[in-house]
């Protein structure tokens, strides 16, 4: 693996010095395909010279390396990567594990830019995937796609890795800037858009083989559609977000939204409704531009079907927002109470905005709570913008969410330092996912006549 | 926390509703299961169909059922987490069943299986 690895990277290293010298080649594909084939070839040779000349009890008979022809058809390709991608995300390795291997293995990210992604340092990365290597090792786990018995099981976990990627990539694209594939300073959350792009398209690769063509998978891709059209959008060419309002529709990606609906019927088939259908739906009515209450109460329904497949904080966040959305505030307020979130600064801030016209003062102190939980800069930024509006009198716009996934964010990158928790990742990555969801849903409270188009 | 059944029932099973009001329930029924989830409180729960249903009675009598004579029959359950009875209850009352007059949900606790209860 380590060797796949390393040609891999050896062969991009050789694109850049050379593209950028003589340009691009005509077939940039063909080009990797036929450096890497070179690069491994030799490598094999000598290889079989090292052993050869240590072992010359087996073999004294040196050079005899026969030409290997290595198949290098699309298909084969496509084969070996969808192998790949089921050795790699494994449940005996760690969530992060598996998307820092998807990154290096599969991606061909360098150790810098998965360390960028995961804001961590190259040693802590190096570590963890020489770890998770040695222990793929240990478990023989087998570079294959696994029997039709066992596949929608470990299909479950690809799929959440995969998930886990988008979202890595999503909620922080506007994180400050990384360093670029050709190591100079990229256009901040360059990299990570890279990330959305690459788990949209292990994605499709999934969905294109047909043993792995299954509803929930097309589910998902859907879902990634939905959001990613959007990416473009909300992040200004300073790398700043661009709030929901603020966004101009005309950079949406209509294409993707296309493709979205594509895979949404494409997923509505067989007889498991999973997590994956329910949110590629709420998605779905995110790219519906008009506000109304249809829209809402879809949202709603969705919702209440979702938290009954599985809790997270955010959905019961996200649930409640709608629930305003269909029932006014004051019915929301009631069961936004229920939750008892407290240590969560969204749910004040979801307080404090049910809050806003019913009761200011009582609305600016749930601010308030939310701002002295907050626990990034860009937060406090928000909530305390918001605080201001309040005292202002003004109309509050809900801003108070489009940064929220930094919170969440942050504290996922602080498991990554520690041993981490698998499930306790996955609910927060998940409601990172949700968040943003909720921001959108939240920002969309006081534009109820137009821009719902306009969100994330 | 304990476990507790919300047993829903009716006095008579085979009214049958319009389409229009079956929608309107199923809303109001996926609410209120929603605001129970919201709290990680709702553990799972179904309703019961009324087609190809049976009792089987002592002797292995087997009568199309459970109609006719029987006064109330269940029409699905939901099993909530609550801290006390006096929670579950709370979430009982939120039931839509209980718009209609004769309509009850019977609040039980599940035993633990831990030698006690």
């Amino acid at each position: 693996m380590e060797v796949a690895e390393d040609i891999a990277s050896d062969t991009f290293l050789t694109a850049a010095q050379t593209w950028g010298l003589n340009g691009i080649p005509p077939h940039p594909v063909a080009w990797l395909y036929h450096v890497a084939r070179n690069r491994a070839r030799s490598y094999l040779q000598r290889e079989a010279v090292f052993k050869s000349k240590i072992s010359p009890e087996i073999k004294k008979t040196t050079t005899g390396v026969e030409e290997q022809e290595i198949d290098l058809s699309p298909k084969n390709i496509e084969d070996s990567q969808l192998q790949m991608m089921f050795a790699i995300c494994h449940p005996v390795i760690s969530p992060e594990s598996q998307i820092g291997l998807s990154l290096r293995i599969l991606c061909g990210f360098g150790i810098d830019e998965i360390a960028d992604a995961f804001l961590s340092n190259k040693e802590t990365i190096n570590k963890r995937l020489f770890r998770a290597r040695e222990k793929l090792r240990e478990e023989k786990i087998r570079i294959e796609i696994p029997d039709a018995g066992e596949i929608d099981k470990r299909l479950a976990t690809v799929l959440t890795t995969i998930y886990l990627l988008f979202t890595e990539g999503y909620y922080s694209v506007s994180r400050e800037g990384g360093v670029s594939r050709e190591g100079g300073v990229s256009r901040p959350g360059e990299i990570r858009k890279e990330l959305c792009v690459e788990a949209m398209r292990l994605c499709r690769m999934l969905v294109d083989n047909p043993l792995t063509d299954k509803p929930e998978v097309n589910a998902l891709l859907s879902l990634m559609c939905f959001h990613a059209s959007r990416l473009e959008a909300r992040v200004d060419e300073y790398g700043e977000i661009v709030l929901y309002d603020d966004q101009d529709t005309g950079r949406w990606n209509a294409g993707l939204i296309g493709e979205g609906g594509y895979f949404l019927s494409r997923s509505a088939s067989g007889t498991v409704l999973s997590k994956y259908h329910l949110e590629a739906n709420i998605a779905y009515w995110h790219c519906v531009k008009e506000d109304s209450t249809e829209k809402w109460e879809n949202v709603l329904q969705l919702y209440n079907r979702l938290l009954q497949l599985e809790y997270s904080p955010i959905a019961a966040l996200n649930r409640t927002f709608a629930l305003s959305k269909t029932k006014g505030k004051r019915a929301a307020i009631v069961e936004a109470e229920k939750l008892k979130l407290e240590g969560n600064p969204f749910y004040f801030a979801l307080l404090g905005e049910l809050y806003t016209t019913i009761d200011d003062q009582l609305a600016k102190e749930y601010l308030q709570k939310a701002l002295w939980l907050a626990k990034t800069a860009g937060d406090k930024q928000v909530l305390q913008k918001k605080i201001d509006r309040l005292g202002l009198g003004l109309g509050l716009g809900f801003f108070g969410l489009t940064k929220c996934h930094f919170v969440i964010f942050g504290r996922a990158g602080d498991f990554e330092v520690h041993e981490t928790d698998l499930l306790f990742l996955i609910a927060i990555l998940y409601g990172v996912y949700l968040v943003g969801v909720y921001f959108f849903l939240s920002f969309a409270e006081e534009h109820t006549e137009s821009d719902l188009g306009n969100h994330l | 926390m304990d476990e507790f059944m919300l047993i829903l029932r009716h006095p008579d099973g085979t009214k049958v509703a319009s389409p229009e009001q079956m929608q309107i329930w199923m809303k109001q029924t996926m609410d209120w299961i929603g605001g129970i989830a919201a709290q990680n409180k709702y553990v799972g729960g179904n309703g019961l169909l009324f087609d190809d249903s049976r009792v089987v009675s002592h002797h292995h009598i087997v009568t199309n059922g459970p109609f006719g004579e029987v006064a109330e029959t269940l029409g699905g359950y939901m099993i909530v987490r609550a801290d006390s009875i006096e929670e579950a209850v709370e979430f009982a009352k939120g039931s839509p069943i209980l718009q209609g007059e004769g309509n009850s949900v019977e609040v039980r606790k599940i035993a633990r299986r831990d030698g006690v209860h």
